[in-house]
């Protein structure tokens, strides 16, 4: 039975067919990468190497730069060539770590495997967790031992695990569950170990009945897993809206899943967490959905961390002259890019190139109050009058009308008539908000 | 690639099809029955009254932007078109033509374009329009006369059909069913005097009935509507709720004041059907600027013009009340919207 749940959410052109049916396919080993110090939320990494030191492939080049903060490991062998500022994809210039691969990729011995899901202890397996630097693979890249630790008083009952994909022209996940369910399965079950949950739910998009299948099989021997087929809706992959799918749990944003019993981890990074733990492998690939019209041979790739996006356009047969828009995620969420001097990180989960006829330049119309982005808003925000009052600078109504329930799905903008930037208004508020209480902290510090 | 110009902004990179000029012109689509009712009901008179509305109106829309600096886009014109029509299906059919240029200029200029221009006038323009009307031009806005086939069957007397229909014209003066109601209970006539004057369903339903010139045939206004909800232009919740508790309001009250009549006696039917109440229902009480946004708010709006359409039409001075019933709840659209948000995601959760 398809589940179907949430309100609001939209139905996008899924536009998925380009690459649905491309196996996985290794990259080519890149000539030189570039690993950002800050893949992930929090605090960014501390280098331990040093200019012109040599390093392996999975040895580790930057240490957590705290608690919520992700380990980064080479993703080839080869010397440190610089550590400075480069182009981020998530704009401006970030500190990051350049390696020049020596072509040799020699695997580095640091990591040993520790063992299964049957002889590890809970603590065990977030401790390989940590050291393999592994964080949500959906596009967030919310580091994932920070998620394993509960708050003492709190007793995990479901580990969810997304396989949704609900953004448009992605199938990276699609791909893994179909090729590797067994991995996906045996990850699964060394998280549930990781915190004792009772039983572990995959939630999938009707549209992918491949993946349902092939993972049902995976799972088959062990009752405590199920498997689900969720109605086919933008976001449907969104972890509050999962959840609610699942099982019927509205939890509000200011909620941690956490703080209600609920660990939420993406298919992919679940099979990072086998490779982590049962291979000793650390977090220096990812696949890749490199699509859009603007690509020559669209295709899923398993790409080596920090492989600079111009040259794995290259390996998708190049793009075409009329190329326009560069975008890093999917089309709903995803950023756009003024260089291809940026590298792929762990969140990135596809790269879209558009060609001049898909990129969309509207002007934007006043609001006419005809209410849908009210309507489609899996939020259930008030987001026409709080695009308004973002627009004429009143952000102090867009805080008392919750802006800051709102997770940026960019439903709003799709369905709105006016083509007004109705995420881009919520955004901007966001941001406002943020800073103000950021002011005001520091001035009460004082 | 790696040399060009690359386009850099804020997602979503996906938009839906549609527009606001889209939704514009689907509303002037879902109208055209209705125009085409009454230039066969009415004849060469309404297509006179309905072009120069709508020249009116959109005139009116285009110097107002250039009065105001700004330009004037698709969604604009669109939706001074719709203005236009509207002023002019809510006049009546011996209405003269500059009558309701003067009209759609007045709901443009004043409702709309004082009030901040489109997407920020609080009141329905050709409502406005038509009010203004109302009150400027009170005798040629009540001086109603017989559809071209009512004329047709008074020149050729047939004794059956007077039973039923009776467009009778006493002295010079023509009366649509919802006056003729009204003049019997000032009168204090009994019910069932009153019952016989009026046309039946079917004649209400079609349209062939003395009325304002687009209001008359529910029928041909229904099937905009129906295209108009096909499209999602427009929901159910206000027109449902408008008609049905205006339905329920005149079963409870529409026969209380008459000589003989009761409470619960009353015709929902004809209290749909007679007057305005489809046309307002489906085509101004659901225009999305000057209604709430969300499904509750929507209901509590219809229910609200039903309410006060029936209050006017059992009590008031008037025979119709439907313009002042959306009229004034237009003026609460920010108070009902106010009270009835979205519930916000995960708002009940309890720890």
């Amino acid at each position: 039975m398809v589940k179907t749940g949430f309100k609001g959410g939209v139905h996008p052109p899924y536009s998925k067919e380009g690459t649905r049916d491309r196996e996985i396919r290794k990259a080519a080993l890149p000539k030189i990468v570039r690993l950002p110090l800050q893949q992930h939320i929090g605090a960014p990494a501390n280098p331990v190497v040093k200019l012109g030191d040599h390093v392996k492939t999975g040895q580790l080049v930057a240490e957590p730069g705290g608690y919520v903060s992700a380990a980064i490991h080479s993703s080839v062998s080869g010397k440190i060539t610089a550590i400075r500022p480069f182009p981020h994809p998530l704009g401006s210039r970030m500190p990051a770590i350049e390696i020049e691969s020596d072509g040799w990729d020699t695997l580095s011995e640091d990591m040993p495997p520790v063992g299964d899901h049957l002889s590890l202890s809970p603590e065990q397996i977030v401790e390989a967790v940590h050291r393999a630097g592994i964080v949500g693979l959906g596009g967030a890249a919310f580091p994932t031992h920070v998620k394993l630790k509960p708050p003492q008083n709190v007793r995990i009952h479901t580990l969810v695990l997304n396989g949704a994909e609900c953004e448009p022209f992605l199938t990276c996940d699609f791909r893994l569950m179909v090729e590797r369910p067994n991995e996906i399965v045996q990850g699964a079950l060394l998280l549930k170990k990781a915190v004792s949950s009772e039983r572990i739910i995959v939630g999938v998009e009707a549209n992918k009945p491949e993946a349902i299948e092939s993972l049902s099989r995976a799972a088959a021997s062990y009752r405590e897993i199920s498997v689900e087929s969720l109605e086919v809706k933008y976001p449907q992959g969104s972890e509050l809206q999962l959840i609610k799918s699942l099982t019927g749990i509205e939890l509000p944003k200011s909620k941690l899943p956490l703080e209600a019993g609920f660990v939420v981890q993406n298919v992919g990074t679940a099979l990072a967490v086998f490779e982590a733990v049962v291979k000793g492998k650390p977090l220096y690939e990812r696949v890749v959905t490199i699509a859009g019209n603007g690509v020559k041979e669209p295709c899923n790739l398993l790409v080596r961390i920090g492989t600079l996006f111009g040259e794995l356009l290259e390996q998708a047969g190049g793009v075409l002259d009329d190329a326009a828009k560069l975008i890093v995620g999917g089309p709903m969420m995803g950023l756009t890019q003024h260089t291809l001097d940026v590298p792929v990180t762990k969140g990135t989960c596809g790269m879209l190139i558009f060609r001049e006829d898909q990129v969309e330049v509207a002007d934007a119309l006043v609001c006419i109050r005809c209410g849908r982005c009210e309507t489609y808003c899996p939020a259930g925000l008030p987001t026409a009058r709080i695009g308004l009052a973002a627009e004429f600078g009143k952000f102090n109504i867009a805080e008392s009308l919750d802006v800051m329930e709102c997770m940026e799905c960019g439903c709003c903008s799709y369905v709105c008539p006016s083509k007004r930037p109705m995420t881009h208004y919520m955004r901007a508020a966001k941001a406002e908000i943020m800073q103000k209480q950021q002011m005001e902290k520091a001035a009460s510090a004082k | 690639m790696q040399n060009r110009f690359l386009v850099v902004c804020s997602s979503p990179h996906f938009r839906a099809k549609g527009s606001t000029a889209r939704i514009m012109f689907d509303v002037i689509i879902a109208l055209l029955p209705a125009a085409i009712g009454a230039w066969v009901f009415f004849r060469g008179r309404a297509l006179v009254v309905i072009i120069a509305s709508v020249a009116g109106a959109v005139s009116t829309e285009l110097i107002m932007l250039r009065v105001r600096k700004r330009k004037p886009t698709a969604a604009d014109i669109s939706s001074a078109t719709v203005t236009g029509i509207l002023v002019a299906f809510c006049v009546t059919s011996t209405f003269p033509w500059w009558g309701a240029v003067v009209g759609s200029a007045f709901g443009i200029a004043i409702a709309k374009h004082c009030f901040g221009g489109l997407g920020f006038n609080i009141f329905n323009p050709a409502l406005a329009g038509r009010i203004f009307l109302m009150h400027a031009y009170v005798a040629r806005m009540t001086s109603w006369e017989p559809t071209y086939f009512e004329t047709k069957e008074l020149s050729s007397p047939q004794p059956t059909h007077a039973a039923e229909a009776s467009p009778k014209v006493d002295g010079e003066t023509y009366a649509t069913p919802l006056g003729k109601v009204k003049e019997g209970i000032l009168q204090k006539r009994s019910t069932e005097e009153i019952e016989r004057g009026l046309p039946s369903y079917w004649r209400l339903f079609v349209g062939n009935r003395g009325g304002c010139l687009g209001e008359t045939s529910a029928l041909l206004l229904l099937a905009g509507a129906v295209y108009l909800l096909l499209r999602r232009v427009i929901g159910l919740h206000i027109p449902l709720s408008f008609l049905g508790s205006l339905g329920l309001f005149g079963w409870i009250f529409g026969a209380a004041p008459m000589v003989g009549g009761g409470v619960f006696r009353g015709d929902p039917l004809f209290h749909v059907l007679a007057g305005g109440a489809v046309l307002g229902a489906f085509f101004m009480a659901t225009d999305m600027v000057t209604s709430p946004m969300t499904p509750k708010g929507k209901v509590v709006f219809g229910c609200g013009c039903g309410l006060i359409t029936g209050l006017i039409r059992t009590w008031g001075g008037f025979p119709e009340g439907v313009s002042y019933s959306i009229f004034l709840m237009n003026m609460c659209v920010p108070l009902i919207d106010r009270f009835t948000m979205p519930r916000l995601f995960g708002a009940d959760f309890k720890k």
